[in-house]
C-alpha cells in the first residue's frame, strides 16, 4: 500500500521555540524522500508530526485523502523505524515482526507466515526464533524495518535509521533500503543529517534549516543548482567567494564573470568543478599543497590575482602537482552558483 | 595491614553466619536444651513442630499475609511508578516523596496508627490478618515503587512508543510491553516484599490476636524459655527465605545469561 502525503501551513512551537515554520510539502505515493538537515533543524519534529507523535499547533497533514494531524499514531497508516530500533527484547524476531498484525487481530498462523515472509525480505529468514540481543546492529535495523513494513503501511517513516551503523554497513543498508522500497512500493520518508546518505537513496531531498524548508528537489539538482546558500553549503564542500554584482556582470577576486547580478553576492564553486578544462577561465593559481585521495587529488590553490583567497579543488587523480606548480584555472559556466550575500 | 581483610572476613563469619549455623545445628539436638554438647542428630523437634497445629496455622497465616500483601504492594508500586514515569502530573515530585516517605517511619508507629484506626472504625479483630496485611503493604509499597520506578528507562519508553505506532492500545502496551520488559524489577520487588513481610514482627504483633503470624507465634513460644523447637522453626523460616532468594536468582538472573 502507498499513499501521497501533503503538508500545508504546518507550524509548531516547543514553548517559545518555533520548531516548524510554515512547512509546505507534497510527497507523491511511492516516492523515497529524505529530510536532510543539521541537528535541531526540525527534520525529526516533522517526521514525528507525520507519525503522530507530535500534534502540530497549526496546519494540515493529509495522508491519502484524510487529514491526520490530530489522529493518534496507532490509528494512522504510518509506521516508524526508530533510530534506536525499539525492538521488543522479550520477544522472538517472529513475534516482533508480527506484533502489528497481532494488534490488528490476525490469527497466530497468518501473522507468523507474514512475519517470516518479511524476515525473508530483509534476509533474516533463518533467525526467526532468535531474540533481538542475539543480533548485530545491522540485523536489528533490518528487523525494525521488517516489523514496520509487516503491517503494510501507506507511508513508512525512518528516523536516522542508519545512524548507529559503521560506514561500510551503512552503505550496504542504503542500497538494501532502496531496493526494498522499490519492491514494496510504499512511500518512504527518511530523516538523516548525512548528505551522502540522502543522495544515495532519495528520489527527492528536502533540505531543512531552522524549522524551514530551504530547498527540495532531486539530488542532482540540489547538489548542482542549490536554491539557497545554506543548501549549497550543507550538500557538500563549497568554495565561497565574496563578490559584487554590477548588473550585467559579477566582479570577483578572480576576475569579472559574465553573471547577471547586482549588489554584494557570494560566488559558490564545488571543489570538483574547479579544473583546467572549463570554458570560463579564472586566471592562474599556485598549488599550495596537494594530497592523493584515490578518486581525486585534493589541492589548495592560491589564485595569483587574489592570493589571500584559498580555493579547495579536486583535480584528476593522475599526477599530484608539487607545491608551487602554476595551474590555469577554468570552470564550466553551469557549475557557478551565486547567492545574495 | 595484610591481616585486616582476614580479620574482617572472620568477623563477618562470626557475627553473620555462626549464629545461623548454631541455630540450624541445634535444631537437630537430641536433648531438650539447644546448648552444647551436641548429641544428635535427631529429627524429633522437626516432628514435634510439624505436628503442632497452632504453629502450622501460624506458618500458613504468614504465607497468606506475605503473598497477599506482596502482590498488592507490587501492583500498587507498579501502577504508581508507571503513572509517575509516563505522565506529567501536577505535583509529581510531592507524590513521589509521599510514596517513599513511609520508609522513614518506624514500624512501631505504623502499627500503632493502624491499630488506633482499626479500633475507631470498629472493625474488631476478626480481620486481624487483613489489617496486618495492610500494614505490610504500607511498609513494602515504598520499596516496590522505588525498585520499579528506578528501572523504568528510555528503553521501555521507546519500545512502548513503537508498540503504539504498530496499533497497540494503552492496555496492550502495558500488558505486552511494559510489564514483560520490567519483569525482573517487578519480581525483585515482589520477592523482597515477601521476605520482609515473612519475618515482620511488630506490626503483626500489634494487629493480630487469635490468628497470628509465625513471628508472633515464635515470640509467644519464647516466653516459655529456650527449646530446640525454636531452633527447628527458625531453621524452617530460614529455609523459606533461602528458597525465595534462590528462586529469584535462578528465575531472574539465570535467564539473562
Amino acid at each position: 500500500m502507498t499513499a501521497p502525503v501533503t503538508l500545508t501551513g504546518l507550524n509548531h512551537w516547543f514553548g517559545t521555540y518555533h520548531a516548524l515554520r510554515q512547512i509546505e510539502l507534497s510527497i507523491e505515493a511511492g516516492e523515497y524522500v529524505t529530510l536532510l538537515g543539521p541537528s535541531g533543524c526540525g527534520k525529526t519534529t516533522l517526521l514525528s508530526v507525520l507519525g503522530g507523535f507530535v500534534q502540530p499547533d497549526e496546519g494540515r497533514v493529509m495522508i491519502g485523502t484524510q487529514d491526520m494531524a490530530r489522529v493518534a499514531p496507532a490509528k494512522r497508516p504510518t509506521t516508524t523505524v526508530f533510530q534506536d530500533y525499539a525492538l521488543f527484547p522479550h520477544m522472538s524476531l517472529r513475534d516482533n515482526v508480527g506484533f502489528g498484525l497481532r494488534m490488528a487481530g490476525q490469527g497466530r498462523r497468518a501473522r507468523h507466515a507474514k512475519a517470516e515472509e518479511m524476515l525473508d525480505l530483509v534476509g533474516l529468514a533463518q533467525a526467526a526464533s532468535k531474540r533481538p540481543h542475539e543480533l548485530s546492529g545491522g540485523q536489528r535495523q533490518r528487523v525494525a524495518l521488517a516489523r514496520a513494513l509487516a503491517v503494510e503501511p501507506e507511508v513508512l517513516l525512518l528516523d536516522e535509521p542508519l545512524g548507529a551503523l559503521d560506514l561500510a554497513l551503512r552503505r550496504q543498508m542504503q542500497d538494501e533500503l532502496k531496493q526494498i522500497q522499490r519492491r514494496v512500493g510504499t512511500t518512504f520518508v527518511h530523516v538523516t543529517h548525512d548528505q551522502e546518505e540522502a543522495m544515495a537513496i532519495a528520489d527527492r531531498i528536502v533540505v531543512m534549516n531552522a524549522g524551514r524548508i530551504e530547498d527540495e528537489g532531486t539530488p542532482q539538482r540540489i547538489y548542482r543548482q542549490p536554491r539557497s546558500l545554506f543548501a549549497a553549503g550543507f550538500m557538500g564542500e563549497m568554495n565561497q567567494i565574496a563578490a559584487m554584482g554590477t548588473g550585467a556582470a559579477l566582479e570577483t577576486p578572480l576576475g569579472t564573470l559574465p553573471v547577471a547580478a547586482s549588489g554584494p553576492q557570494t560566488l559558490c564553486l564545488r571543489p570538483e568543478a574547479l579544473g583546467t578544462t572549463g570554458s570560463l577561465p579564472l586566471g592562474t593559481a599556485v598549488v599550495k599543497d596537494a594530497a592523493f585521495f584515490g578518486t581525486h587529488c585534493r589541492a589548495h590553490l592560491a589564485p595569483e590575482a587574489a592570493p589571500e583567497v584559498i580555493l579547495t579543488a579536486h583535480l584528476p587523480p593522475g599526477d599530484v602537482p608539487p607545491p608551487g606548480t602554476r595551474i590555469a584555472l577554468a570552470v564550466a559556466p553551469e557549475d557557478l552558483t551565486v547567492f545574495p550575500a | 595491614m595484610k591481616a585486616l581483610p582476614w580479620i574482617f572476613l572472620a568477623a563477618m563469619g562470626v557475627f553473620i553466619y555462626l549464629p545461623v549455623g548454631a541455630l540450624v545445628l541445634f535444631s537437630f539436638q537430641g536433648g531438650t536444651l539447644p546448648v552444647p554438647p551436641f548429641n544428635g542428630p535427631s529429627f524429633q523437634w522437626y516432628a514435634d513442630i510439624l505436628g503442632d497445629r497452632d504453629l502450622m496455622a501460624a506458618l500458613g497465616h504468614s504465607m497468606l499475609v506475605g503473598l497477599g500483601s506482596s502482590a498488592v504492594a507490587t501492583l500498587l508500586g507498579f501502577t504508581a511508578a508507571y503513572g509517575l514515569a509516563r505522565h506529567h502530573l501536577p505535583g509529581t515530585t510531592l507524590m513521589r516523596a509521599m510514596l517513599i516517605a513511609p520508609l522513614c517511619v518506624s514500624y512501631l508507629i505504623i502499627g500503632l496508627g493502624l491499630l488506633i484506626m482499626v479500633q475507631r472504625l470498629g472493625l474488631g479483630l476478626g480481620l486481624s490478618l487483613g489489617t496486618a496485611g495492610i500494614g505490610h503493604v504500607v511498609i513494602n509499597l515504598p520499596l516496590c515503587f522505588s525498585i520499579i520506578y528506578a528501572s523504568m528507562g528510555a528503553q521501555q519508553l521507546s519500545a512502548e512508543r513503537a508498540a503504539r505506532d504498530l496499533g497497540a492500545t494503552e492496555a496492550k502496551v502495558v500488558l505486552l510491553i511494559t510489564v514483560p520488559m520490567l519483569l525482573p524489577a517487578i519480581a525483585a520487588a515482589f520477592f523482597l516484599s515477601f521476605t520482609l513481610s515473612w519475618d515482620e514482627f511488630i506490626i503483626s504483633f500489634l494487629l493480630t490476636r487469635f490468628d497470628v503470624t509465625l513471628p508472633v507465634e515464635i515470640w509467644s513460644m519464647l516466653r516459655s524459655g529456650l527449646s530446640p523447637r525454636l531452633n527447628a522453626i527458625g531453621s524452617l523460616v530460614f529455609l523459606v527465605s533461602v528458597v525465595v532468594v534462590l528462586a529469584m536468582e535462578t528465575l531472574l538472573f539465570g535467564k539473562r545469561k
